[in-house]
């Protein structure tokens, strides 16, 4: 059973999102999400200063199978990706929700963040993606 | 005998099954305006004893002509092994196996093309090959693009120097990608491509420059101010180059102080034949840092289980059968057949062969143009180093001569005058290995007796 931190928001594509204290939005993937990858080889993450929408692909993770995009929660700017992961994308499997992020984001409009699914509903969507 | 093998019954029962009323329903999604409904132009079937016959007339019309055209496709001696060794079973297809670990020698041949691709271009890593020359440039082009994250722009600088061939094709696949392309004068002395004419894109957002060696006239750039200059401006370095040129001239990967970071050509000297104009194999080599958006197949060295080495195709994660619409290319022919072809090429004649292939195309190259410019009404276009091909300066249109000659049984060349109008008229003439001292001379004179009849002119 993956961990679902119940102070984070998520997207049913498998992002998190934590609204940090200088609301910015910190976003990386859910634990589920790397489970499923396996073991990440490659991760793209955006430039700090790139504008991005709300459901815009704007990284990309790659693993020994596949490598998928990761959407953007909020619609705004990247003020940065973590640089940490060129050189150690297994950061993402073994702390997603910690050393793992993969990008922080200004948001535009505050009201995208509150609007995201919470644990609970994710924990729902997870369950109803498995049966 | 069709060879599709369903019967007219399992059609039938399969639309059926999906609720099609006839197989046209299963295209209907393609708008009418570009169906094509029957093929007007295509003659009835003949028996294969016709066809035989035929195809025998045709070969007999090409004659046994000299031949002096380059312009992208050339004609080098290819040993009679090359093409016994690629016609052997175990070899002879044209595709990578779709179980691709179970054929581990047509994955080791692949590898050993790669290995050999990079250090013929002085790069890290290469492809398994793509669709030719010209499609490897717009793929080149797309891929500087996905590299290049910085650049916003997706603007390319193009010299007009490069093949125009690969223009068209580089307009017509990644033009219609939303790239744009910024087209470079060349020098009109030199026939290269000036740091001079780049100034004026200093300080702009220009995602790659792209230098071709040598240039479609046969003239050699100055690769490392150009490089050096593209890099200091933030842009990225695409090299198109001839692989022969490269076992005399510096490889791509040592232009100017850092190296081109993509490089790409036509595969085609390598132990293809010509041959109505393909197929031929595009190469890509790059940088180790862009091999992730680099397209086409890669096969990478391991070993099993046991310790025991074996090959893999590797980084597939870029591939269209896992990322869909967001591979990196979904054009994804290659050319395994000539690949092996270049490969047992690469083989047979060595780093020491292939130098000796590339000086003596410069000697015979340049014998040429110093017997047909002793012509009168014939001169050298552009002053500038060369490596086998040139372009002459004639004193009335191209296509007479070029039409006089072949009535003698000499393909004299490419009249270009049309794609350089302001060449006049311009004939790019093209030497070998291939062609002897007799056949130089045999240009010369023959070329010479046109020249003076003024009927030709």
């Amino acid at each position: 059973m993956s961990q679902v931190p119940a102070d984070l928001r998520f997207l049913k594509s498998h992002e998190w999102a934590r609204l940090e204290a200088d609301g910015s939005v910190t976003v990386g993937i859910s634990d589920h999400a790397q489970q499923a990858l396996g073991d990440l080889v490659f991760v793209e993450a955006p430039e700090a200063g790139r504008r991005v929408v709300a459901g815009e692909a704007c990284a990309v993770v790659e693993s020994v199978k596949a490598a998928s995009d990761v959407y953007s929660p909020v619609s705004g700017e990247v003020v940065a990706g973590n640089a940490d992961l060129g050189g150690q994308p297994e950061l993402i499997n073994h702390d997603p929700y910690g050393a793992g992020w993969i990008m922080r984001i200004r948001p535009d409009d505050k009201a995208q963040f509150a609007a995201l699914l919470d644990a609970r509903a994710y924990q729902a969507a997870l369950a109803a993606e498995t049966h | 005998m069709p060879f599709i093998p369903h019967t007219p019954e399992d059609v039938r029962e399969m639309l059926e099954r999906i609720g099609a009323p006839d197989t046209d329903a299963l295209f209907d999604e393609i708008p009418a305006g570009l169906r094509t409904a029957a093929l007007q132009e295509i003659p009835p079937a003949l028996s294969e004893m016709e066809i035989g016959r035929l195809m025998s007339a045709r070969a007999a019309a090409d004659g046994r002509r000299l031949n002096f055209i380059g312009a992208g496709a050339y004609e080098h001696h290819v040993p009679a092994a090359v093409w016994a060794i690629v016609t052997r079973g175990e070899f002879y297809s044209a595709y990578t196996p779709y179980q691709a670990e179970a054929s581990q020698g047509t994955l080791q041949l692949l590898y050993e093309y790669q290995s050999m691709m990079a250090s013929l271009t002085g790069m890290a890593a290469s492809n398994a090959s793509l669709y030719d020359g010209a499609t490897a440039l717009a793929e080149a082009c797309l891929m500087a693009v996905r590299a290049h994250r910085k650049s916003k722009s997706q603007r390319i600088l193009v010299p007009a120097s490069v093949n125009p061939t690969y223009r068209q094709v580089l307009q017509a696949i990644a033009g219609n990608q939303n790239l744009a392309f910024d087209l470079l004068p060349y020098d009109a002395t030199g026939g290269h491509t000036t740091v001079a004419s780049l100034e004026k894109y200093r300080g702009a957002d220009i995602t790659a420059l792209v230098i071709q060696q040598p240039n479609f006239f046969g003239t050699l750039e100055d690769v490392d101010a150009l490089t050096d200059w593209a890099h200091a401006a933030g842009m990225l370095v695409i090299a198109v180059v001839n692989p022969t040129s490269l076992a005399i001239l510096k490889p791509p990967g040592e232009w100017g102080s850092k190296g081109a970071d993509i490089v790409c050509g036509e595969g085609q000297p390598l132990g293809v034949p010509l041959s109505s104009g393909g197929p031929y194999f595009g190469f890509m080599t790059t940088r180790l840092e862009h091999v992730r958006q680099m397209p086409g197949r890669i096969v990478g060295r391991t070993v099993d289980l046991d310790g025991k080495q074996g090959f893999t195709l590797t980084l597939q994660a870029r591939e269209q059968h896992i990322r869909r619409s967001k591979a990196t290319s979904n054009i994804c022919t290659n050319q395994g057949l000539l690949v092996t072809a270049a490969t047992i090429y690469m083989s047979l004649v060595g780093p020491h062969g292939l130098a000796q292939v590339a000086s003596a195309c410069m000697e015979r190259s340049a014998e040429l143009v110093d017997a047909l410019t002793r012509v009168r009404g014939v001169r050298l276009a552009f002053d500038r180093p060369r490596f086998h091909e040139a372009v002459l300066l004639l004193d009335r249109p191209v296509r007479g001569v070029l039409e006089a000659l072949a009535a003698r049984d000499i393909v004299g060349g490419v009249d270009i005058s049309t794609q350089y109008p302001a060449l006049g008229n311009a004939l790019l003439v093209c030497a070998t290995e291939t062609r002897t001292g007799e056949d130089v001379a045999t240009y010369a004179r023959v070329l010479s007796e046109i020249m003076q009849n003024a009927a030709a002119a």
